[in-house]
């Protein structure tokens, strides 16, 4: 399962981005946070066309024991949505950063990425702790 | 279970949190462990669907060592007990165990327990972990006669083995034929492999067949590693809390702080058998339930499953049509049932199964039917 994700950027949240080309973005949950989480049964993500605003809930995410907001690392307009996770919610626990994706958005302002971490000083704020 | 959720994370504040005698074995067998109710307990060891699973189909091992243990003593103390709790504590044995409930005079209940009736004039209360200093002082309050009270919470520890290949696991390691011990029977001063002095109870919190096993808090490493090796091959396997809520749910077996609280009575809970308003002592909150009996039920414990998109949690509001009527006390996915359910305290006007509801889920109205609980049963 593990893959290489240097690529990735991150928010303090636990969202991964994957920057698609242009001003399209890929956004998931980290591996952490899917660990963290627990066994994943349902998934609402936000519908095509929607808009999306950077560190505000964009959807939700529920284990078998709680429910958790998910926040959006970037702005702008919902273009893509896996809709396999409706049926198989957990593919988010299996492979976080491949099939587990959630949304594909076209960023509105794409400074936005500027403030969101690397892959290594994402790993470090995991490892030391303070989430 | 408070937990502070920051971006979908769960993050355990830094108050000093209270641990069993086994919080050093969690982590060799890969424990999640987070805050219970200030206890620092394993939420889940692999997974809370496969621990679930294993419990419904081979065994699980749960370490419940947070539990609270009340050793009651004298020439009253049957006197006493039965007018603090609700059950008729005379109709018990020697070596049989009671589900009952505490109450306070206006009906809301204090806490849900087990009595063990150890001798004649000797008896072991099984409390909450998150009760047991309320529980405790409430019982010295109303301490009459001949009765000694003492607290032995910390030292006893306990183990739940559950789930249909449980007695034969267990029985590998003892020479008391288990086959004898009927539901909520126990027998003391049993040798589990060579430790002594187990008190083995045929009761649980799973919906399963199983064992629980109190034992001295300094032995109960022991006897975890000993039940784990001797369950290998039988598939027994180490369990969390999560899992035992999402199986206790199923089997609509209550939760204090959910389905029970100082604000919902027993009997609005559904545990009516566990409370004899005819029983001759009189007992703490007699004349409101007696009242609530007559006058019948305001508020039921209902099932309800959630045929839109949605989890029932603990806490949504439950509406028929505009008008609110409940909420929702326990809620999951059920991993038995693949089906999104909740156990609702709603006006007993809409208790009927096939009732139709709503529930709100993050500020929409999501269709919901009333349907019938347990939602599982043992073998089903």
């Amino acid at each position: 399962m593990t893959k290489v994700t240097t690529n990735l950027l991150y928010s303090k949240d636990h969202e991964w981005v994957l920057q698609l080309g242009g001003n399209r973005v890929r956004i998931g949950i980290s591996d952490y946070a899917q660990n963290q989480l627990g066994d994943i049964v349902f998934v609402e993500n936000p519908d095509s066309d929607d808009e999306v605003t950077a560190n505000e809930t964009m959807g939700t995410i529920e284990s078998v024991k709680t429910a958790s907001e998910i926040y959006s690392p970037v702005s702008g307009t919902v273009v893509s949505v896996n809709e396999a996770l409706g049926d198989e919610p957990e593919m988010i626990n299996e492979q976080p950063y491949e099939a587990g994706w959630l949304i594909e958005v076209e960023m509105s302002n794409p400074e936005e990425l500027e403030s969101l971490l690397n892959d290594g000083a994402y790993q470090e704020f995991v490892r030391k702790g303070d989430v | 279970m408070q937990e502070n959720l920051i971006g979908g994370v769960a993050v355990s504040t830094k108050t000093v949190l209270k641990r069993t005698a086994l919080f050093e074995v969690y982590k060799k067998y890969g424990a999640k462990v987070i805050d219970f109710g200030g206890w620092e307990l394993p939420v889940q060891f692999s997974s809370i669907l496969e621990e679930h699973e294993a419990v419904r189909k081979e065994a699980g091992l749960f370490d419940v060592s947070h539990m609270g243990e009340v050793l009651v003593e004298g020439k009253d103390a049957e006197n006493y007990l039965n007018y603090l709790v609700t059950n008729d504590v005379t109709k018990i044995q020697i070596n049989q165990a009671q589900y009952t409930a505490m109450c306070y005079p206006d009906g809301g209940t204090i806490d849900d327990l087990l009595v063990y009736k150890l001798e004649n004039e000797k008896y072991l209360l099984v409390i909450n972990a998150s009760n047991i200093e309320k529980d405790f002082e409430w019982m010295k309050q109303h301490v009459e006669g001949d009765v000694k009270l003492e607290n032995r919470s910390s030292d006893i520890a306990l183990l739940a083995i559950q789930g249909p290949k449980a007695e034969g696991i267990l029985q590998k390691l003892t020479e008391t034929n288990l086959s004898e011990i009927g539901v909520f029977q126990f027998a003391q001063h049993v040798n589990v492999d060579g430790i002594t002095e187990v008190l083995v109870s045929r009761t649980g919190y799973t919906g399963e067949d199983g064992f629980e096993l109190y034992l001295a808090a300094d032995k109960v490493e022991t006897l975890w590693e000993k039940l784990l090796n001797t369950g290998k091959e039988e598939g027994l396997k180490p369990c969390g809390l999560g899992a035992r809520d999402t199986l206790r749910f199923e089997a609509r077996l209550v939760l204090y702080g959910q389905e029970l609280t100082n604000k919902i009575s027993p009997l609005e809970a559904g545990i009516s058998f566990a409370v004899k308003t005819n029983k001759e002592s009189n007992f703490i909150g007699k004349a409101a339930l007696t009242a609530q009996k007559e006058e019948g039920l305001k508020r039921k414990l209902v099932g309800i499953e959630v045929t839109g998109r949605g989890i029932p949690r603990h806490g949504y509001k439950v509406f028929s049509g505009e008008d609110e009527i409940g909420f929702i006390t326990s809620g999951t996915r059920s991993p038995s049932l693949q089906k999104n359910l909740g156990l609702a305290l709603v006006f007993a006007e809409h208790a009927e199964v096939g009732t139709q509801l709503k529930v709100e889920i993050r500020h929409k109205k999501i269709d919901a039917v009333v349907i019938k609980a347990p939602f599982y049963k043992k073998g089903s």
